[in-house]
């Protein structure tokens, strides 16, 4: 018996990091914008639901014209989907964000939590109300183990090409961040953003790329929510998005391995609650974790405390 | 010059931001009456010492001592930042001005007075019935208001929003809300800063009136060396978070220390005694005089 | 916060007032048109439409061509109205100033609108209809009322508003029917509860950065929710809550027959039964219950609290510089600002009969929100106006019901981007030394003030 209960354990846990790879990629954009411009983006999560829905436009059009090719298809879901919602978080930085710099400061949030309900409706009358199925694109996996009384832990295909993948980008975002140029402004404009625009750096767009590059690794998280589970609403925004700030500032916000760690830890425990308690109060439980760790520890797990400056 | 009436008592201040050492066991003393300026170039922590005395930061490691002449003494790093001003009667202002922009002038004052006026108002309760006491509570504090707002001409505007005010009157007004506060000790930060050479000449008085008339003690910092030389009693320098001189304005002057920590240990032997003349340079040669303390590190 | 840095539209600013150049404007509407085309192809032009359990595609390329034309005709009419120079300034300007004027009027307008309000149900077109819809309204006025104590006033963020009005009317509900208690004694308490789940929350996130209470108050709404829900012992679930108790005219009930050994309203004035009576009654309960909100506001900004709310509202450091307890400042309004929800929630209770999670969304946090947002931050006028917009507009434009959550976004947007304090946002002193429009006229301290404020309106131009 005591096999059964930890196979059911390694089950959970692989499922938590799946789900908490998706929860870290959109938790990267929410730190990204706030160390810039010191805001909660609060429509991220609508552009992660976008990301979502692109993946289902676009796997429809590449059914259209008869690719069947799965890698193939994987590769345009992925580039098509981060294109696209790229150029929403742009838009959605330029019209509601950047005419509020240095403004009233409840102003850009409003702003952005209008953007939210906006985005939302936009997806739901364009695109109906209704649930989007998919059928699964990639099937199958590994057993890794079969116990005495037949329950298995599974390994599926998906479940490793979504680990991969944000191995993956993970790497590649951490060089673009830490070598190269554009990673140099974003640094600088984090730290002190009038001294970084004293010294040439262009503001606005560094400020511009930091909402790109949040908004083309939460389509990524958009994709891999649509393989994973299958089925997408013009809601899956809200909820999504409230987690993936938990996972923000529970990692520290402002730290981009912080919000990777918090993003892990949150699929983790939503996965090991609906496990071993009751899935109905699943996100009562990420909602408690947000305010114990605001109570107690507000600059997270990997975070810098913030020091006034009077 | 009095030697006792000590208001303030600051002992082995220390303040570490992670690694960097803004304040470097610092002690020095504020005395009833008197002004105390503290000086010294960009960077030196003399910011950093106005938020650990106002409770903004705490120290790590330090006493801070005030001995209020009527309530007895406080040790202020022991204190949460609003009940050093609640309870120990110490007020400040801002290098970068802090008023209500949006809020009237007069209204500025009047939360000034937020703690006296709502014990009055018996937490809203009394406010809300309109009781006597209330509206006789309200009426002194509009007095009070009415008195700093005339010390600084600005009685006319009492009605505009703060927001719209010139530069130098909302310096002038930030400083007249700190005393509605009924201060014992007033921490002034650079409230020089930016004032023409004529309003620079009409802070000097405003704050000799406040010293004599108050009886009060005012510790300022300053980077315009004529305010400090013309006004203040006692003069503190600091280089590098550690006190370096410490006396009056003319033996500060004279003293060696701190004209190397001015212009650097290169300059000639025989240069002090015309750059001692010529000290408020320094302050253009520093920049504009924008010092955040150390406190970015 | 964010410190402002030269923006791109300085250098369209240092063009010459009153020139626009057309083939800038012609360049600069065709990127917007190709953004636009970018966003709406794989929204507008294509639609993965359910068919079945299918998902098949379909193409709108008709939609698509409007959508992205009306942004090129909408942007090109923007910039020949000069919208990138001064214009914008200048038209912000003269709103406020219209505002201001407006706010003049402020007490005889609210006078108006109150005797207006009290004789509705005796004007001619007041039928059931008019009676039920100005209830509703008048809901939501009550509702921005008491989010503007919290927002306007203490410029608190609270996204989970409609959790504190769910409260209330739970507890209301519950109270009624379990114990049978009558609406008076119900009311405070539901109101109470709701303050009280204001202080727990508030207390621990109330410390932090405002950004913080934003999210939290986000989550909590939806939180309140989901234990609706679940909690079947106590809410019963999604079912809700139904039979709750309608109120009565001091213990005379709106029955037409009423309980053995009670009077019915119409026994007791010895009319015939008319069901508009309990309407009309539950009409004047939330006009009065709204009229008090509106009274403590007006009377609590010019007491210390109110004044120390939106000094915490301008600036919170020098709030502490003055020895103010930022926290328990905070607490008081986020409370009272509960409790005014909590009380809407239980009248909404007694006048439907029937509760369920389904009332208690984050769709109504948004539209208090924006009633607030939209009406001008603090003040009372503008929520009136803004709620009228939000709620009664919607009534009779039914065919765009689809479109009105999109309009709110978007309205919201806006609003912040051109005045972001909001429409109504001119604002009076608490207190005064000098009557309205007082200009000194002797001395040389009013050639002083006379010289400033001919160089504030040459700044303004």
């Amino acid at each position: 018996m005591g096999n059964s209960r930890v196979a059911y354990f390694l089950q959970q846990l692989i499922n938590g990091l799946t789900l908490g790879s998706i929860y870290g990629l959109i938790a990267i954009g929410y730190t990204m914008v706030y160390g810039i411009i010191g805001m909660i983006n609060f429509a991220h999560g609508e552009i992660y639901m976008i990301g979502a829905f692109l993946s289902v436009i676009t796997f429809l059009v590449l059914g259209t014209v008869g690719i069947d090719s799965v890698p193939f298809a994987l590769l345009v879901m992925l580039v098509v989907g981060m294109v696209f919602t790229a150029a929403y978080g742009w838009t959605v930085e330029r019209i509601a964000y950047r005419p509020l710099r240095g403004s009233f400061r409840l102003a850009p949030l409003i702003s952005a939590i209008g953007m939210s309900i906006a985005l939302q409706n936009y997806v739901q009358i364009t695109q109906g109300a209704r649930v989007k199925p998919l059928q699964p694109i990639i099937s199958g996996g590994f057993t890794l183990y079969t116990g005495p009384d037949g329950f298995t832990v599974q390994l599926s295909f998906l479940q490793l090409f979504i680990w991969v993948l944000t191995i993956a980008l993970m790497v590649a975002f951490t060089y673009v961040i830490t070598q190269t140029s554009m990673g140099r402004q974003q640094r600088a404009c984090e730290q002190d953003r009038k001294m970084a625009g004293l010294i040439g750096v262009n503001v606005d767009r560094t400020i511009s790329l930091t909402f790109v590059l949040g908004a083309v690794l939460a389509a990524v998280a958009g994709l891999m929510v649509t393989l994973q589970y299958g089925v997408i609403d013009f809601y899956i925004g809200f909820l999504a998005g409230m987690k993936a700030f938990t996972a923000a500032v529970l990692g520290g916000i402002g730290s981009l391995p912080g919000a990777m760690l918090g993003g892990l830890l949150i699929g983790l425990i939503e996965a090991f609650w609906s496990a071993y308690f009751t899935i109905e109060y699943k996100d009562v439980a990420t909602f408690g974790i947000l305010v114990l760790v605001l109570i107690f520890r507000p600059t997270g797990l990997l975070g810098k405390p913030e020091i006034e400056k009077v | 010059m009095t030697t006792g009436n000590v208001l303030l008592d600051v002992e082995h201040l220390t303040m570490r931001f992670g690694g960097l050492v803004a304040i470097d066991d610092l002690s020095f003393e504020a005395r009833r009456n008197e002004i105390t300026a503290l000086i010294g170039p960009n960077g030196a922590g003399k910011t950093t010492v106005f938020n650990c005395l106002t409770g903004f930061y705490k120290p790590t490691v330090g006493r801070l001592k005030l001995n209020h002449p009527a309530k007895g003494d406080y040790l202020l790093e022991r204190m949460d930042g609003f009940r050093i001003t609640q309870k120990a009667d110490v007020a400040r202002t801002f290098q970068n001005i802090r008023l209500f922009p949006q809020m009237s002038v007069l209204e500025n004052l009047m939360v000034a007075q937020h703690n006296r006026l709502m014990k009055a108002s018996m937490w809203t309760v009394g406010g809300l019935l309109n009781l006597p006491s209330f509206r006789q509570a309200e009426k002194e504090a509009i007095e009070l208001a009415k008195y700093w707002l005339n010390k600084v001409s600005l009685y006319e505007r009492a009605d505009w929003e703060a927001g719209n005010l010139p530069y130098g009157d909302q310096r002038r007004l930030e400083i007249c809300r700190a005393m509605c506060t009924r201060p014992v000790l007033l921490c002034l930060d650079e409230p020089a800063a930016g004032l023409n050479p004529k309003e620079s000449l009409e802070l000097n008085e405003l704050l000799l009136g406040i010293r004599d008339e108050e009886k009060i003690g005012i510790l300022l910092i300053e980077h315009d060396m004529s305010v400090v030389m013309q006004i203040s009693d006692h003069v503190v320098v600091l280089d590098h978070g550690r006190k370096i001189s410490d006396g009056t304005p003319t033996e500060v002057k004279n003293d060696p220390a701190v004209i190397r920590a001015y212009l650097g240990e290169d300059e000639d032997e025989d240069l002090p005694k015309e750059v001692a003349n010529d000290l408020h340079m320094p302050s253009h040669a520093h920049g504009t005089g924008h010092d955040h303390g150390g406190g970015q590190g | 916060m964010a410190t402002d840095i030269a923006s791109p539209s300085a250098s369209a600013a240092a063009k010459r007032p009153g020139s626009y150049d057309l083939p800038g404007a012609l360049k600069e509407s065709a990127i917007t048109a190709g953004v636009a085309a970018v966003l709406a192809f794989p929204f507008l032009g294509l639609q993965a439409n359910n068919d079945g359990p299918e998902l098949v595609l379909l193409t709108r390329w008709e939609l698509f061509f409007w959508a992205v034309a009306v942004v090129f005709v909408g942007r090109m009419l923007l910039t020949v109205f000069r919208w990138r120079s001064d214009a914008r300034a200048k038209s912000a300007e003269g709103l406020k100033a219209f505002g201001a004027k407006f706010q003049r009027y402020n007490v005889w307008i609210g006078l108006a609108g109150a005797i207006f309000a009290f004789t509705l149900p005796m004007w001619p077109f007041a039928d059931r209809y008019v009676v039920d819809i100005a209830t509703t309204f008048l809901i939501y006025v009550m509702l921005g009322w008491g989010l503007n104590i919290v927002v306007g006033l203490a410029g608190l963020l609270d996204l989970g508003y409609v959790a504190f009005y769910a409260v209330g009317a739970y507890s209301y509900a519950l109270l009624a029917t379990m114990f049978d208690w009558s609406f008076w004694i119900c009311l405070p308490l539901a109101g109470l509860f709701a303050a009280t789940f204001g202080v727990i929350l508030g207390f621990p996130v109330l410390r932090l950065r405002g950004d913080y209470l934003a999210i939290v108050t986000l989550g909590f709404g939806e939180i309140i929710r989901v234990v609706l829900i679940n909690w079947y012992d106590v809410t019963n679930g999604p079912d809700g809550i139904g039979s709750i108790p309608r109120p009565t005219f001091f213990g005379y009930a709106f029955d037409r027959s009423p309980e053995e050994g009670t009077m019915a309203f119409h026994q007791l004035l010895g009319i015939d039964f008319d069901s508009m009576h309990r309407i009309i009654f539950l009409y004047f309960l939330i006009l009065i219950l709204a009229l008090i909100t509106n009274a403590f506001t007006l009377r609590v900004r010019k007491l210390p609290i109110g004044r120390g709310w939106e000094a915490l509202r301008e600036d919170e450091i020098a709030c502490r510089s003055l020895g103010m307890n930022p926290t328990n400042t905070k607490l008081s309004a986020f409370a009272i600002g509960a409790m005014f929800g909590g009380f809407a929630g239980s009248f909404f209770a007694t006048r439907q009969g029937f509760i369920s999670p389904e009332s208690f969304t984050f769709i109504e946090s948004a539209i208090i929100l924006a009633i607030v947002v939209l009406g001008g931050m603090g003040s009372q006028l503008g929520v009136v106006i803004a709620a009228f917009v939000l709620v009664i507009v919607p009534e009779w434009l039914r065919e765009f019901a689809e479109y009105r959550m999109l309009l709110f976004g978007l309205a919201m947007v806006l609003i912040m981007v051109w005045r972001p304090r909001g429409l109504l946002s001119h604002r009076d002193p608490t207190v005064r030394l000098h009557p309205p429009g007082y200009v000194p006229r002797h001395g040389v301290e009013a050639q002083k003030v006379q010289a400033q404020e001919a160089e504030l309106a040459a700044k303004a131009k």
